[in-house]
């Protein structure tokens, strides 16, 4: 018998070259065979992304060509043709007569544009903070964790309104409207960051003791590069299920923000500016220039909540 | 022969699992008499502590018992219900688990630990039952172990609290322990105190121990019989002495040429080449066949070998009678 | 080999100290009105390692093992003392190009296969990463060390879950090698691993030592592993070396009582219903030592002097040991 190991017969699960990304993803898509909440949220998902991605085509105006409205056709209630001009709106017309089916579309796209933005925004602060809080530790730790702490004392709607308030203070009225998204987006983004840096944080001190990362110490990466290559890698998955759970939140944040009259602005109108205008015609019997917009977003955030469960459960092992 | 403490009959046990049904557990027999230590080794993989959770019916879901019977005291318990079991368990069969932290519950101390055990099971008064508590610490070699009963478990040191553990255990006097890996998380000093109460406890009480680990050593010091377990599966069984110095099973042979002895200098170690398979992908007929250097056509075959089908010790179709040469 | 007979070893430990602060936070200790506590993880060690031997640390948890080996590869700086390689001390050398060159000429092999690789990265990435970092060639260098160690070409592309334990470990010990170094500490590189698979490695890193010439520190708690390997061994208490022997004159006749504790108390294949009477006591709390000799209150044969001097490592024969009473 000799000792050379060469030709060990290897377990038959490692024969198969496979990628891993490959498996993680064929086991997420089982997982969400298995789970029709999941699958129809995130059919509904896709389909609300897709109108709004494409809301130009579909939708059967533009509300905001002035050209296009037709002042007659203010108030057409759902589905019933115009007493003046015979027109039919699917989900009727606002006392402009705007389609609500086309602002919604083109609501939509601000609501999610915010939301992504913002999001997106609030991770690359988050998970950057949170990576060098984990990875240096010592007084920089110290310092951004408790100004996560601080920050975390404060309803993040509140500190959102804040933002948006100072910013206002600070921009010419001249270019408030033009600025309105971005600003809206550094708020939401703003007052978000803290649990992205709070997880990045926790799984970045739980890595970086691995040996993997001592071994990568020990040739001479630089902490930067540690970081970046080493860390960040394994700390995504928590951060992904963050992340969707807090586009939905975004989502409801900007509306929160545009019906109180302080986020998008009326000439780019979200769902949220679309509830606010609609909220003052509730009594008055035009009820559709409300219900429209807010059962939309309301399907849109729940949706987008429920995908954000089941991918926080699909990717625990300990659930599995 | 008189009645075992625990007769374990063609136990199996299953995981059903997306790519199929797994079975950690394969048909498993034996018996354990009063006052004898049955040591349980293998690899990790084997199936050991699953065997162990199995006897006292705590799998984790979705595991279960698939097939097979278990007997304690010549009663059945494997059908019982959990409350039943829970009963059972801490009365008639004590357990000691790896990790001595873990085991004891942190908020209470480590008295009301011990009374509320013996409380439940023995019908005793209260003073009664902390006299016992305190007996037991005292059994198991705790120091002043009047004083110490209102400690806390994270007041002990490692190999104290791993004496706690086997006094929760025994404390209500079971007949049967099982310990699963119960000095792996010790230092090697600790571990030989914690082996040699365990062997004083048996002997004296007469209690039947089932020891489950991967360490040879403390097998051989302290087993009086073993069984070697590979992939779910009894590959070898019978008194530790002939097992060790004649093992008739190649992976039984091959697990003592693999394990490096201190009375030996630097001689190169004999090895098992390859690994063990994983359970989704069990080959055909023995499972130890691929690795092992005596295989012949027979063993890639349906059926495995049994020890019932072979000659009673070991589940080869060639068991190694005298220590055969190995071919070059 | 005596310590100062050695011609030109290559890593040579003079007084080699770490101290850990262990206290509470700052504020804690303001509020409780806590001292400063401080755990001496290792304590004036000192040890010469000749080229292509293995020279062996043993000791129970909390004998500053593990802390050693980190402290000569450079992951922790030492609080007092010194590591030198090839005659350069990586604390106090100052040019950048002669560290760089005792860095490549170190790498580690870690205890747990499961964490040492990044479950991200493909195999063939973790292994050239050393040489990849240092801007060299690392064209068919993967397929070639995965090779040297008992696996296939093939298995670059793949990513460490695909793999068992001890394959994993074989991976680690081919990002070793990739530097070319000349040592290699492994700290308990098999006590993850099962006894089959970990004489797999075992004879594997024996194998490679020849091949390569390489110089091993090894680190375990498992004396039976470390008389296969070593060519000498350090036995270490609390942090201190207590004795330091070739193989055969430790386990044939050990002088310090720990060391005589040790063997004893090891399991042994052939010890049927072996009853020995069990070492007494535990390893006591590092932060508070006892006085004198760590190792007296355990110590069948502790006379006064060894509660109140500390005895220091001494020449006796072949062995160094640390201890009044040993011949």
């Amino acid at each position: 018998m000799t000792d050379k190991t060469a030709d060990l017969p290897q377990p038959a699960a490692v024969q198969r070259p496979s990628r891993f990304k490959e498996l993680w993803e064929a086991d997420l898509v089982y997982n969400l065979r298995r789970s029709p909440v999941a699958l129809i949220s995130l059919i509904v998902t896709l389909v609300l992304i897709l109108a709004a991605v494409f809301a130009p085509l579909i939708a059967p105006t533009n509300p905001f060509d002035p050209a296009s409205l037709n002042l007659m056709n203010g108030f057409s209630a759902p589905g019933v043709p115009n007493a003046f001009t015979g027109d039919t709106f699917l989900m009727g017309t606002d006392d402009q007569g705007r389609d609500v089916f086309s602002t919604i579309l083109y609501g939509m796209r601000i609501s999610l544009f915010v939301g992504v933005a913002a999001v997106l925004f609030a991770m690359i602060l988050g998970i950057t903070l949170g990576l060098i809080a984990g990875y240096v530790g010592g007084w920089i730790e110290t310092i951004i964790m408790r100004i996560a702490d601080v920050q975390l004392t404060f309803p993040s709607i509140l500190v959102a309104m804040l933002i948006t308030g100072v910013a206002k203070g600070f921009t010419p009225p001249a270019y408030r409207d033009e600025v309105a998204i971005f600003v809206l987006i550094l708020a939401i983004g703003l007052s978000d960051w803290v649990q992205f840096a709070r997880v990045v944080r926790g799984a970045t001190l739980v890595e970086k003791n691995k040996e993997y990362v001592q071994a990568a110490r020990l040739i001479g990466r630089s902490g930067g590069g540690i970081m970046l290559r080493h860390i960040l890698p394994n700390v995504l998955s928590p951060v992904l299920v963050i992340a969707t759970i807090s586009l939905a939140l975004a989502i409801i944040a900007e509306a929160t923000l545009s019906f109180l009259g302080v986020g998008a602005p009326p000439t780019q109108p979200s769902l949220g500016t679309l509830i606010r205008i609609g909220q003052g015609f509730l009594f008055s019997g035009e009820w559709w220039i409300l219900f429209f917009p807010a059962v939309t977003l309301l399907t849109l955030a729940l949706a987008v909540n429920l995908l954000g469960d089941w991918l926080r459960d699909a990717l625990n092992p300990r659930l599995r | 022969m008189t009645n075992p403490v625990l007769s374990v009959r063609n136990l199996t046990v299953e995981i059903p699992t997306r790519t199929g049904l797994l079975k950690p557990v394969d048909g498993i027999s034996y018996d354990i008499a009063a006052g004898e230590i049955l040591g349980v080794v293998g690899e990790s993989g084997a199936g050991k502590s699953m065997t162990g959770n199995a006897v006292i019916g705590l799998l984790d879901r979705p595991a279960r018992i698939a097939k097979g019977e278990i007997h304690v005291n010549g009663r059945r318990i494997d059908t019982l219900s959990r409350k039943e079991l829970r009963q059972i368990r801490g009365k008639e069969i004590g357990m000691i688990f790896q990790d001595p932290l873990t085991s004891l519950n942190p908020l209470l101390t480590i008295g009301d630990q011990l009374t509320e055990t013996i409380s439940e099971h023995l019908d005793v008064t209260d003073s009664e039952a902390k006299a016992r508590a305190v007996r037991a610490l005292d059994e198991v070699g705790i120091p002043a172990a009047r004083d110490r009963i209102d400690a806390y478990p994270h007041q002990f040191s490692g190999g104290m609290r791993q004496r706690v553990v086997i006094a929760l255990a025994l404390c209500a006097e079971p007949s049967l322990v099982i310990a699963d890996e119960p000095t792996t998380a010790l230092d090697v000093s600790v571990q030989a105190q914690i082996t040699a109460l365990l062997k004083r406890l048996c002997r004296e009480r007469g209690m039947a121990v089932m020891l489950v680990t991967h360490d040879m050593g403390v097998i051989a010091e302290t087993a009086d019989r073993v069984a070697v377990m590979y992939a779910g599966r009894l590959a070898e069984l019978g008194p530790v002495r002939e097992v060790i110095t004649a093992p008739m099973h190649p992976y039984t042979d091959g697990l003592m040429q693999a394990t490096p002895d201190a009375s030996e200098g630097a001689t190169r170690l004999r090895q098992i080449p390859g690994a063990m398979p994983r359970l989704g992908n069990l080959p055909t007929g023995c499972a130890f066949h691929p690795r092992c250097p005596y295989t012949q056509d027979k063993c890639c075959q349906d059926p495995s070998p049994t020890r019932a089908a072979t000659d009673g010790r070991a589940a080869c179709w060639f068991p190694l009678t005298e220590r055969a040469a190995v071919p070059a | 080999m005596p310590l100062d007979q050695t011609p030109d070893p290559l890593v040579s430990i003079r007084g080699l100290t770490r101290i850990f602060d262990v206290s509470k936070p700052l504020l804690n200790r303001i509020v409780e009105r806590l001292p400063k506590r401080l755990l001496t993880a290792v304590s004036d060690v000192s040890f010469d390692v000749p080229e292509r031997t293995t020279y062996a640390l043993v000791g129970e948890s909390g004998s500053g093992k593990s802390t050693i080996g980190k402290m000569v590869v450079g992951l922790l700086p030492p609080s007092d003392g010194e590591v030198e390689i090839e005659g350069i001390n990586l604390a106090s050398e100052t040019d950048p190009k002669r560290i760089d060159q005792v860095r490549s000429d170190i790498q580690m092999i870690f205890q747990d296969p499961y964490a040492s690789l990044n479950p991200r990265w493909r195999v063939r990435d973790i292994i050239t990463e050393p040489v990849r970092i240092k801007g060299g060639k690392t064209e068919g260098l993967a397929e070639r060390l995965l090779e040297q160690v008992g696996l296939s070409a093939a298995d670059a592309i793949k990513f460490p879950h695909e793999f068992s334990g001890g394959q994993r470990q074989r991976i680690c010990v081919a990002r070793a090698l990739a530097s070319e170094p000349k040592l290699i500490v492994a700290d308990e590189p098999t006590s993850a691993l099962d006894v089959s698979v970990q004489a797999q490695v075992l004879n594997l890193m024996s194998d490679l030592k020849d091949e390569f010439g390489l110089t091993y520190i090894l680190i375990s708690h498992d004396l039976t592993v470390v008389r296969h390997m070593a060519d000498r061994i350090g036995v270490l208490y609390l942090g201190r070396l207590v004795e330091e022997a070739s193989p055969d004159a430790l386990f044939t006749n050990p002088k310090h009582p720990y060391t005589q504790m040790l063997i004893e108390a090891a399991p042994r294949m052939d010890g049927f219903g072996r009853e020995i009477t069990p070492p007494e006591g535990e390893i006591p709390d590092p932060i508070s030592p006892p006085s004198g000799c760590a190792y007296h209150p355990r110590c069948p044969i502790a006379v006064e002097q060894c509660s109140k001097e500390r005895p220091q490592l001494e020449r006796k024969g072949e062995s160094r040991v640390a201890c009044f009473l040993a011949k």
